[in-house]
């Protein structure tokens, strides 16, 4: 089958759905790859590169399958044949004009922006690749409006404090910006509804700042939900003590198929210092800040910048491309079972079933929901105590199944066997267990030095041999002497040996 | 209070002070008293003894030669510990086993000798008067069996540590029946011995258990050492437990039982490290399966030299070291601590990284690097590092091979598929110290030199840490 990457109609649009890399990966597959002419210029890719990874430039409306970045233009869906399959990002709960258009067409529609959030999945998952990107390039953004250092510095001509930014939205592209404002130097907070994030905040060297809140919030796809109005109202008084105190905001709050939440008010963006600067992540969906302007950077009356670009992946072009191309190869990999060039939807996956928004010209969206376990806190627990329900009995029965078998051998044995030896099989027992648990948990380093105790302590036999010698026979006598002479060996030996090796072990 | 009496009350606080012991043992900070918790009750149960041995009418040659005996014992065991290399620890051990194993089947012969041998005797008399003669013949035999097989098992262990003898495994043909067939022989032998003892039986069960202590180490390879090591530690504590029932003894029967289940259970913690069944490592023979795909194309490996590593090491942040058995034998630990120190002093972060089988005995890498003066705090448990490995420059892997192997975590088909291993391979660097491309104690080849992230520095262990310290 031949695979069409289309050059990007929407204008401002710098990606390329592959680039020479992926197309090497694709071909690997079993693939022909047509590239239009220029695809790949604004991502520094040239026609040239494409040619020499083995692809053929050419027309890529005339291929049986059609890679994009956005949604091919209504021109380009024109000009594909029957039974062809499109590719790309469509965002299809926001855009029902183009699916219906799209569900008019005799063709097969996957949209890359609706893989379900599992982890299997996580390899096509564009959004998290590009918001990781996104994330970067919103705190190299607010770093190159800001005007100052963002790592506080002691120098000879006085001090300078450090930056301190807050992320709103701990997801992929608040991580990102979190880690990356992290390195740079500056002070971050993060905040986000969910709570479960928190760790994941201060691994990236982040403070995490949870709205005191009795309702914790789960979510189910793993992405945030709307939360309450109660909620809302402390939020927001959040917000409002943050932005008096800190110099850049970086939001990322994204609700799946809705306007983005409105988490900084006028009021809010008043109230910041003269040269603070925020970006809005969101300003695509209406933005999580008013007076945002899509695509545009602006300055408030009071001296904040707002950052409104919704191309903050696509600033990275050459990066996003690569990224966004190995997606489409992964998906590539998951639809090509039999690597032979031949792409084959698998109904029954979940994975598959969710992308696809139109099959062969019938309207598929919205697929059923996949319920994600990425969120562990109150979701998780249900799942594994059914788990833990099946498997716990059977160990336990298998459990009480060996000591019982113990039991009854222990039993037997006490049972016949005569009164003066009971004493000793009842020591020899407790001493076996106390044993056990005294060793159970001693340190990997010192199993050597434990060694060579155990093996002075078994020298103890000497104690047999003494009570044996010197009681007339000369054979007894002399088996004795040399028993006592090598259980001798071992008890100074044994001690004298694990004393040097003990004595070694010191600490820095 | 008789002497017995206090005999048997000082038993008691002996075993409690080896329960102790062996307790103390298990952390760094109370180890050293643990050892002293052990000597005291060593000496409270050999005072007691010999007091009991003088009030039981010891004769005076017999006094004499106790004494000849423990003090001869003692200079030669004080020397030994004296003398020996930190790398000769498994040996040393092997060889004090065999010596628990030996005592014990003369201990047993002389149960023999003083009981059934004189069925008339007054303590054969005195047995018979209590109904427990018979329980006797079984203690004589069942002792003199666990201790012959531990003598001539360690003995074993000892010459193929020593690399006295070859230590690939020994292939007889049907070993497994060799083996069962012995079982079976002292099962039968047992009984008739219960029955009607005599003397050629016991010479006869001490053959077969000599023989077979012999055939089960000498059939287990040099890489399974670790658990054969603390497996006969184990056999060596059953060997005393069973001098106790034979003694009617309890201080012995604690005190081999508690030896007996530490081994054990070591042994279990060192068959998890390597993913094998207990049962697999006793049935020996793990490099004969190992060909399987060996001829497969691993590509070519990458060379390098000490002042090239000199460089990387340099600009490294983090350094993991994972010493190997390799490390023991070219006496590396010294140069390696240098090293240490050196990269630490220049802000380089050092750890090591242990696999719980490095080394031919549990613990032996802990016990080299601690001789050459590595604090113990940097010294990690293969868990502890693991997940480090992908933010690390680089690993110098050190005379280590089938515990840094990928195949055993990527290959299913690989012999040893499923072992834990350290995941060397996920570091920015990995330098491999090794004499050549030989394969490893499984026989396996490993993948990991040839990784692209990876280069070999051939050459003795020893001379190339040096020279690497020179380049510094």
């Amino acid at each position: 089958m031949k695979i069409g990457v289309l050059a990007e109609a929407q204008p401002g649009e710098t990606r390329v759905s592959a680039t020479p890399a992926t197309v090497g990966e694709l071909r690997k597959l079993g693939y022909d790859v047509v590239v239009q002419a220029g695809a790949g210029d604004k991502s520094s890719f040239s026609d040239e590169a494409y040619v020499a990874a083995g692809a053929q430039i050419g027309d890529p409306l005339a291929a049986d399958v059609v890679f994009g970045v956005n949604a091919p233009s209504p021109e380009q869906l024109d000009g594909l044949h029957a039974g062809a399959t499109v590719v790309s990002l469509l965002s299809p709960a926001l855009k029902p004009e183009l699916v219906e258009d799209l569900g008019r067409r005799p063709i097969t529609a996957l949209a890359m922006d609706a893989v379900p959030r599992i982890s299997r999945a996580q390899s096509l998952d564009v959004l998290s690749s590009m918001a990781n990107i996104a994330g970067y390039r919103a705190v190299v953004e607010s770093a190159h409006a800001f005007g100052r250092f963002f790592t506080g510095q002691v120098t000879a001509a006085g001090k300078v404090p450090p930056a301190k930014v807050l992320v709103a939205g701990a997801g992929v592209a608040g991580l990102a910006a979190i880690g990356a404002a992290g390195s740079m130097g500056a002070i971050v907070r993060a905040t986000d509804p969910r709570p479960e994030v928190a760790d994941q905040v201060k691994s990236l060297g982040g403070e995490y700042i949870a709205v005191a809140a009795p309702d914790v919030e789960v979510s189910s796809t793993g992405y945030a939900k709307e939360m309450s109005d109660d909620y809302n109202q402390r939020a927001e008084r959040m917000y409002a003590e943050q932005a008096k105190d800190v110099d850049i905001i970086i939001t990322t709050a994204l609700i799946p198929g809705k306007p983005a939440p409105r988490l900084i008010t006028a009021d809010m963006v008043a109230s910041m210092k003269s040269g603070s600067v925020i970006v809005d992540m969101a300003a695509s969906n209406g933005g999580n800040v008013e007076g945002t302007v899509a695509g545009e950077s602006i300055v408030t009356p009071n001296g904040v910048t707002i950052i409104g670009y919704t191309d903050l992946a696509g600033r990275l072009a050459a990066q996003s491309s690569q990224l966004y191309g190995t997606n489409l190869v992964n998906l590539m990999k998951l639809m090509t079972p039999g690597k032979d060039g031949e792409l084959v939807l698998d109904w029954d996956d979940v994975v598959q079933r969710a992308i696809t928004v139109v099959k062969d010209g019938e309207v598929t969206w919205p697929p059923p929901a996949v319920a994600v376990s990425a969120a562990p806190a109150a979701a998780a627990p249900a799942p594994v105590v059914a788990v833990k329900a099946a498997a716990e009995p059977m160990s336990a029965s298998r459990r009480f199944l060996g000591v019982g078998i113990v039991g009854a051998l222990l039993f037997l044995l006490a049972a016949i066997a005569p009164v003066a030896l009971r004493g000793h099989l009842v020591v020899f027992a407790l001493a076996i267990v106390i044993g056990y648990y005294v060793i159970g948990n001693v340190h990997h380093a010192l199993h050597t030095p434990l060694m060579s105790v155990t093996n002075a302590i078994s020298g103890i036999i000497v104690v047999g041999a003494i009570l044996q010698i010197g009681h007339g026979d000369t054979a007894i006598t002399v088996l004795a002497f040399l028993a006592i002479l090598l259980a001798s060996i071992n008890v100074f030996g044994g001690f004298a040996v694990t004393r040097r090796m003990l004595a070694m072990f010191s600490r820095s | 209070m008789s002497i017995e009496t206090a005999a048997q009350a000082a038993y008691i606080v002996s075993a409690l002070l080896f329960i102790l012991a062996l307790a103390g043992l298990s952390r760094h900070e109370t180890a050293k008293s643990g050892n002293t918790f052990g000597m005291a009750g060593m000496a409270v149960a050999l005072v007691a003894t010999i007091a009991l041995a003088i009030d039981r009418g010891i004769t005076s040659t017999g006094l004499g030669l106790l004494a000849a005996a423990m003090v001869i014992g003692a200079l030669i065991g004080l020397q030994r510990a004296r003398s020996v290399e930190m790398t000769g620890m498994p040996e040393l051990i092997a060889m004090l086993h065999s010596f628990v194993g030996l005592a014990a089947v003369l201990v047993g012969w002389n149960g023999y000798l003083l009981v059934e041998h004189a069925l008339n005797g007054p303590e054969a008399q005195l047995l018979d008067a209590q109904g427990t003669l018979g329980i006797h013949h079984a203690e004589v035999f069942i002792g003199v069996f666990i201790g012959a097989v531990t003598f001539t098992g360690s003995i074993v262990a000892y010459l193929k540590l020593s690399a006295k003898i070859s230590s690939s495994p020994l292939v007889l043909p049907g070993k497994n029946l060799i083996n069962i067939g012995a079982l079976v022989a002292f099962a039968v032998l047992t009984v008739w011995f219960v029955i009607s003892p005599a003397m050629w039986m016991l010479v006869a069960v001490t053959l077969i258990a000599l023989l077979l202590g012999w055939h089960l180490v000498a059939s287990i390879g040099g890489g399974d050492m670790p658990v054969v090591v603390s497996m006969l530690n184990s056999y060596s504590g059953w060997a005393a437990a069973a001098s106790g029932f034979l003694l009617e003894n309890d201080l012995l029967i604690i005190v081999g039982a508690l030896v007996g289940s530490s081994g054990a259970y070591l042994s279990y913690i060192m068959c998890k490290a390597m993913n094998r069944s207990f049962i697999s490592v006793i049935a020996g023979g793990f490099g004969i399966e190992a060909p399987s795909g060996e001829d497969k194309d691993y590509g070519e490996h990458r060379e390098t030299n000490a002042e090239g590593v000199a460089e990387l090491l340099r600009n490294a942040n983090s350094v993991i070291i994972t010493p190997g058995y390799g490390m023991a034998v070219a006496q590396a630990q010294y140069g390696v601590a240098e090293l240490t120190r050196k990269l630490r002093d220049a802000g380089v972060e050092v750890r090591f990284g242990i696999h719980p089988v490095a080394g031919r005995l549990p613990g032996h890498m802990n016990v080299l690097l601690a001789e050459a003066k590595v604090p113990y705090d940097i010294v990690m448990e293969m868990d502890e590092v693991n997940d480090d490995f992908s933010d690390t420059s680089v690993v110098l892997v050190i005379g280590a091979n089938d515990t840094v192997n990928p195949a055993a975590a990527e290959d299913p088909g690989s012999p040893i598929a499923g072992m834990p291993v350290l995941h060397v391979w996920e570091a920015e660097n990995v330098i491999v110290f090794k004499r050549s491309m030989a394969s490893g104690y499984a026989g396996v080849q490993n993948p990991l030199f040839f990784k692209e992230n990876s280069a070999m520095l051939f050459g003795d262990a020893k001379d190339r840490v040096e020279d690497i310290l020179r380049a510094l």
